[in-house]
């Protein structure tokens, strides 16, 4: 057992491994750098940054322009609304509650996707469909409609609007790991892990998992941008993040009122959503493009 | 050559059912991907499941390992229907039985570390301590020749070879007895299929396993096989020792398969008995003699099942130019 066969030795060095992530290929810097000073920065540390309260306004300060406006004075740097709260400060918390249920809304979302997604593509058949037709069926609710009729049913909160969230993205991640796992449950390794005698959990977390973390890592990195949006969306129309949190939708609604008079109310938080989930569109397609070129279609 | 009988295949038949219609729910017919087919293996010994592609030899492989159940016919390991295992048994049927498949950068988790990949079999099959699994992946890792600092590194760091080397290292570690073995070295360059049949023949050697090898190649097959079987559209047309078999091949596929080898020197090629045309659909195979439509010597006979006739060293031919009572040795009887 423990004869070695005369076999050629193999040399150490000359060992290929994959080049660090910024040697591959250019990082898209400027995405990068938007995602890290407009929505994590801020997010992260919104008391050191600021120094207003988010929630009560100064009501003598009420309307303030921003700064390079007549008016405007640097300590709201981009002025004030009409019950006299730093817009500033409103953008950096809101910053904080956008990534709080992007993120929320990510984890579930992916975590119940992925299961039933490798459950369904692993043992196919009533099960398969099963979880096709919820899928389907999510898919073709009208997001708006649903979170209307959930908020009314059960009340605006942090959960439900994370529940809410979370329903609507499930799907694509079901989706997505399904079809991965159909290609990979075929594969030898996998035929190999059988052979060996390896249990189905065990091969479904073994091997198919990580072989299908790449596109995992690539999804829920473009779903951050459309939950943002769809987080902003239902704040706007009121079935989002209760009132007074400063959510970057809630902003963007209540300016709309003063729209003509005191533009910065809707602008500066519409811009913030623009970009960071512009960045993080972009900051998506490069890393499925780095990790892996043949999703291109898939997405 | 003769050791007790490991293995024994009773008249296996695996059929897929080919869907149609405009809804794919209509049964357009069945594929006879192995139809009637037995062999015997014994312990310590190679046999060698040879054909062109689609003559069933791969979905063999997959019965013997589980991956498939049969359509009729049984599969015995040391006594045992492998088909018919409680729990229990088929826990010890995984310990049994491995497999070496046969493309090396298909065959390997991308994501896993070769240390954990050689001891699957064992981390699922036995409870054993980490340090125990270490050892043995080290032992196994020293018996094919690799060093086991390298357990710490990821399959795309290795060639093909040292990939098929580390497979095989993951099917002996729970010294199965009984390897099956898919093409083991056509995926590999020339050089290095030598490296890994040497290695082959020298574990059976060292420790008494049964290899079921099936290969196309057949200058591969005679150097490590003992016993050769000749499939042709699901069914085995004749089985005999290696020696009887490449010496004195009977049956006209066997020598047309054996013909199509590349001599060493161009002249020494022998003038062909080159089978024409495709091979006839598994769907719809040709009635009586499956190979007639190519075969050279077909005759109207030939429309009838052919006998199977024993041969000397314990194989056997099926084909209508070697009649059951005659039992020659000699070449065919022309006609």
């Amino acid at each position: 057992m423990t004869t070695a066969l005369s076999l050629p030795q193999v040399r150490r060095g000359g060992r290929r491994g994959p080049r660090m992530l910024w040697q591959r290929r250019r990082l898209p810097w400027l995405p990068l750098a938007i995602i890290a000073f407009v929505l994590v920065l801020p997010a992260l540390l919104a008391p050191l940054i600021t120094v207003h309260d988010p929630l009560r306004g100064v009501l003598g300060d009420r309307l303030l322009p921003p700064v390079w406006q007549d008016g405007g004075t640097w300590t709201y740097p981009l002025g004030t609304d009409k019950q006299g709260r730093d817009v500033l400060t409103r953008l950096v918390y809101g910053a904080r509650i956008s990534l709080l249920v992007s993120t929320a809304a990510i984890v579930v979302g992916a975590l119940v996707g992925t299961t039933l997604g490798l459950v369904a593509g692993y043992f196919g058949g009533f099960v398969d469909k099963v979880i096709g037709w919820l899928v389907d069926t999510f898919q073709s609710l009208p997001m708006v409609l649903f979170a209307l009729v959930v908020v009314a049913a059960i009340g605006p909160s942090f959960v439900t609007i994370i529940a809410i969230i979370s329903a609507t993205i499930w799907a694509v991640f079901a989706r997505l790991v399904r079809g991965e796992t159909l290609s990979v449950r075929e594969s030898a390794y996998v035929a190999r892990a059988r052979v060996a005698g390896a249990s189905a959990p065990r091969i479904l977390l073994r091997h198919v998992l990580p072989n299908v973390a790449n596109s995992l890592v690539v999804m829920a990195t473009l779903q951050v941008g459309v939950v943002i949006l769809e987080e902003a969306s239902l704040s706007f129309i009121g079935a989002g993040i209760p009132r007074p949190q400063p959510s970057w939708g809630i902003m963007v609604a209540d300016g709309r009122e003063q729209l003509l008079s005191s533009w910065w109310l809707s602008f500066f938080p519409g811009v913030a959503i623009l970009v960071v989930v512009l960045s993080l569109n972009l900051v998506g397609d490069w890393l499925r493009d780095y990790l892996d070129p043949k999703l291109r279609q898939q997405v | 050559m003769s050791g007790s009988t490991l293995v024994e295949v009773e008249d296996l038949s695996k059929h897929f059912r080919v869907t149609g219609g405009p809804l794919g729910v209509r049964t357009a017919g069945h594929v006879r991907a192995v139809d009637g087919v037995s062999f015997r293996i014994g312990a310590g010994e190679t046999l060698a499941l040879v054909g062109e592609s689609g003559c069933g030899k791969t979905t063999i492989s997959r019965l013997m390992l589980r991956l498939e159940t049969p359509t009729t016919g049984a599969i015995t390991l040391a006594g045992r229907d492998v088909h018919r295992l409680d729990r229990a048994g088929v826990r010890w049927f995984r310990r049994k039985v491995q497999a070496v498949f046969q493309d090396p950068w298909a065959s390997l988790s991308p994501r896993m570390r070769v240390g954990d990949i050689i001891a699957e079999p064992l981390v699922v099959n036995e409870r054993l301590s980490r340090t125990r699994v270490r050892l043995r992946v080290a032992d196994m890792m020293g018996l094919v020749g690799l060093q086991p600092w390298q357990a710490r590194l990821f399959p795309h760091e290795f060639s093909g070879g040292q990939r098929q080397r580390i497979a095989l290292a993951s099917a002996l570690i729970t010294e199965p007895d009984l390897v099956v073995l898919d093409e083991p070295v056509s995926a590999l360059d020339v050089s290095v299929q030598a490296q890994v049949m040497n290695l082959l023949k020298d574990i059976q050697r060292e420790r008494g396993t049964s290899f079921l090898l099936i290969s196309h190649d057949l200058a591969s097959v005679r150097y490590i096989a003992h016993q050769v079987a000749v499939m042709y559209l699901g069914e085995i047309v004749e089985q005999a020792t290696a020696d009887e078999i490449y010496e004195r091949p009977r049956h006209p596929y066997t020598r047309a398969l054996f013909d199509a080898i590349l001599p060493a020197h161009p002249d020494d090629r022998r003038p062909g008995s080159d089978a024409a045309d495709e091979v006839p659909s598994p769907l719809n195979p040709p009635s009586g003699c499956r190979f007639r439509t190519r075969c050279p010597h077909a005759t109207d006979v030939c429309g009838h099942a052919p006998p199977r006739t024993a041969l000397p060293g314990g194989g056997s031919v099926a084909c209508h130019l070697y009649p059951a009572t005659a039992g020659s040795t000699k070449g065919p009887v022309r006609q």
